[in-house]
């Protein structure tokens, strides 16, 4: 019997189309990852150069670190602002846009454009936007309303930063509710007329069933990326005024970069790794519970 | 071992095998990282750097990496953690305590030139046990910058300098309610610290600080004097009456349309006082080609290099700190105002603070001012709450 029997030879082809990928995880994801959870395991001084073993060290100053705590809770903030704001505007903007009417091409495209902005141009503008001389005030001032220093106060900075990126994003949201809209089948709302359902009432019990698995990726998407803001609050408000809007990964980047505790910085980062992958499986074993199709 | 984690024990060894570094010998590159982006300042790096190269062929290349002020020390040490440390760097006064302890520097009192004249307070920062870890490479007291035509009677005082300039702007052009370090150039009129002298106690809580600080909320808040939180108003365009900074920046007034002069800080109510900005340069101790970067800076920070660096960066040499040399380098501003503002200022000036661990104090203490910046806030019980907050981060050190 030779080697290469045509099971091996099939399995090498195999292991070979998916080696490209697979080297290309191994070297940008599993690597890196393997090497911070080695690093939260270390005191590491960059400045001075040395690297020291401090076992679990890092994760006790995790439990009893108040800032973090702090971070968590205006983390839970902006998730959740940012999760209800984004979702309903994507939704109620792709429903109204799924009207057959003039012009909804234009609209689209309006509302889309936003994502393909850079995300640091477009936190500039808006940051002398929400400046207290700036074009916001100005805005309400003509309704004879007197805005805030929108970026100097604590709640209106956290809501300052979740609007901007709702803005930003929700168009992103709106394009996959747009798709999903357009698969549900005419001839359902046509039933439901003729039954006597209302306008509302079709919605709820035809429209939001058959978008649901649309609704759950939109939801993991936008969660997951709320954890990783970051360029929003490095350039709107550094975390600031006081840690109101110190998210955890803006509390990582103080940690590691700016206060060079590299090695309590990855075990921050570990922390958010649990988190997100904690989040999505809680989100994906929900899904049998209210995703059609998934029971 | 199952076979993925032999992969990645294999991956990361040949990782390490290519990033071992050894010293090198033929051709040297320098990399020096800056916090300046102006040509001027640049142009005159390069020509400086131009004429080491022509004496010594090794040394191919002779590089300025402009990073951004804001946010400099962050990326300089991120260079460092990533294993591409430039092999010379500008530090920041407030950095000095970190870089100089650690032992991230290469001592380089060696390759200096006469080092011996070289000021003791501008030099106190960058020593540790008699050996020098930086160069005090500009020595610059700050000053007020007045804009004549909007500001008739000179002040000689805080109050008579806000009075003058209520509603016409006293910028402090770098404190954007984020670098608190630069209120030590008035707070220091009131004889305040941000911390003891071996920096363990906190001083925000002191009486001194808290007058120094209700003074400054009114200059803000009442006076309207100092432009309030999210406004920029530029004093170098000619739209503010006022500007707290240094001489580097005079440049930028090279083709002002209104008339100027420069001052020594107005007195507090301690009277007479100057508060210095500092930078150094360092040797990075991993550099490939440290011995070739300390060289340099020997070059560098010569008697002669050291009088053509004085138009930006006042030097710490005490032969060349006489109007007479500094006036050559700086047409745009009067010998009076040299005099007074830089070589008095030199003299008897205190260094900005900094501290061991200064970027966490930072943070720390910019997040406990933020309820400061409010029209009505309680300026005594903020005060007492940065001290309860950067305690524990003072008597860490």
């Amino acid at each position: 019997m030779t080697f290469w029997t045509y099971r091996r030879r099939d399995n090498l082809v195999g292991y070979l189309f998916v080696a490209p990928a697979l080297l290309g995880s191994l070297a940008f994801v599993l690597i890196p990852l393997g090497m911070v959870g080695w690093y939260s395991l270390n005191e590491w001084n960059v400045l001075g150069g040395t690297f020291e073993f401090i076992g679990t060290e890092n994760y006790e100053r995790l439990l009893a670190d108040e800032k973090l705590r702090e971070s968590l809770v205006a983390t839970a903030w902006f998730a959740t602002g940012l999760m209800v704001l984004n979702l309903s505007l994507a939704l109620l903007l792709a429903v109204l846009l799924n009207q057959k009417l003039r012009g909804t091409t234009l609209f689209r495209t309006l509302f889309f454009s936003p994502v393909l902005v850079s995300l640091v141009a477009w936190t500039l503008v808006w940051q002398l936007m929400l400046q207290p001389e700036g074009s916001v005030n100005g805005l309400l001032g003509l309704f004879g309303a007197d805005g805030p220093n929108w970026l100097r106060g604590e709640t209106t900075a956290m809501v300052s930063v979740v609007v901007v990126q709702v803005v930003k994003n929700a168009g992103l949201n709106m394009v996959l509710f747009l798709a999903a809209l357009q698969g549900v089948p005419a001839s359902l709302y046509e039933a439901a007329k003729i039954d006597g359902a209302g306008p509302w009432t079709r919605f709820l019990r035809i429209t939001i069933p058959l978008i649901s698995p649309t609704i759950l990726l939109t939801s993991i998407i936008t969660i997951v990326g709320s954890l990783q803001v970051f360029a929003q609050i490095a350039v709107l408000t550094q975390g600031g005024p006081g840690t109101s809007t110190t998210v955890l990964i803006y509390y990582l980047y103080q940690q590691a970069f700016q206060f060079h505790h590299f090695g309590y910085g990855a075990t921050i980062s570990v922390l958010l790794f649990v988190i997100v992958a904690a989040l999505t499986l809680l989100q994906w074993r929900m899904r049998r519970r209210w995703v059609l199709h998934e029971s | 071992m199952s076979r993925l984690t032999a992969l990645i024990v294999a991956a990361l060894l040949a990782l390490t095998a290519c990033s071992g570094s050894t010293a090198q010998s033929g051709p040297k590159t320098l990399r020096m990282t800056v916090w300046t982006a102006n040509e001027a300042h640049l142009g005159l790096l390069n020509e400086i750097a131009a004429e080491y190269r022509a004496a010594h062929p090794d040394v191919t290349e002779i590089k300025f990496d402009s990073i951004p002020a804001d946010g400099y020390t962050t990326t300089l040490t991120t260079q460092i953690a990533g294993g591409n440390a430039p092999d010379l760097a500008w530090i920041l006064e407030e950095s000095a305590p970190d870089f100089v302890s650690s032992g991230a520097l290469a001592p380089i009192k060696a390759e200096i030139e006469q080092a011996g004249e070289l000021v003791p307070s501008a030099t106190k920062l960058w020593e540790k046990d008699g050996e020098l870890f930086a160069y005090p490479f500009s020595t610059s007291p700050f000053g007020l910058f007045v804009n004549t035509d909007l500001v008739g009677q000179l002040p000689s005082t805080w109050e008579q300098a806000v009075a003058a300039s209520a509603g016409k702007n006293l910028v402090l052009p770098d404190f954007k309610y984020q670098n608190w370090a630069v209120l030590s150039a008035i707070w220091r009129g009131w004889g305040a610290n941000a911390w003891s002298e071996d920096g363990r106690s906190c001083g925000f809580a002191s009486r001194e600080m808290k007058d120094a600080m209700a003074f400054i909320h009114r200059a803000i808040f009442t006076a309207k004097a100092i432009p309030g939180p999210g406004t920029t108003v530029d004093f170098f365009a000619g739209n503010a009456a006022m500007a707290v900074s240094q001489i580097s920046r005079a440049g930028a007034l090279k083709d002002a349309k209104f008339g100027w002069t420069l001052l020594p800080l107005p007195k507090g109510p301690k009277g007479d006082y100057a508060v210095i900005g500092q930078a150094g340069v360092g040797v990075l101790k991993r550099s490939k080609n440290a011995e070739a970067a300390a060289d340099f800076l020997g070059f560098l920070t010569n008697a002669a290099n050291s009088a053509k660096l004085a138009q930006f960066f006042p030097p710490a040499r005490s032969s060349l700190l006489n109007a007479e040399t500094l006036a050559k380098s700086n047409p745009l501003i009067k010998p009076e105002a040299l005099q007074s503002v830089v070589i008095d200022g030199i003299g008897k000036g205190v260094v900005k603070p900094s501290h061991q661990g200064q970027e966490e104090l930072n943070q720390t203490i910019r997040a406990a001012l933020d309820p400061m910046w409010k029209p009505d806030a309680d300026v005594d019980s903020v005060l007492d709450g940065v001290c309860a907050k950067i305690k524990p981060l003072l008597e860490r050190s």
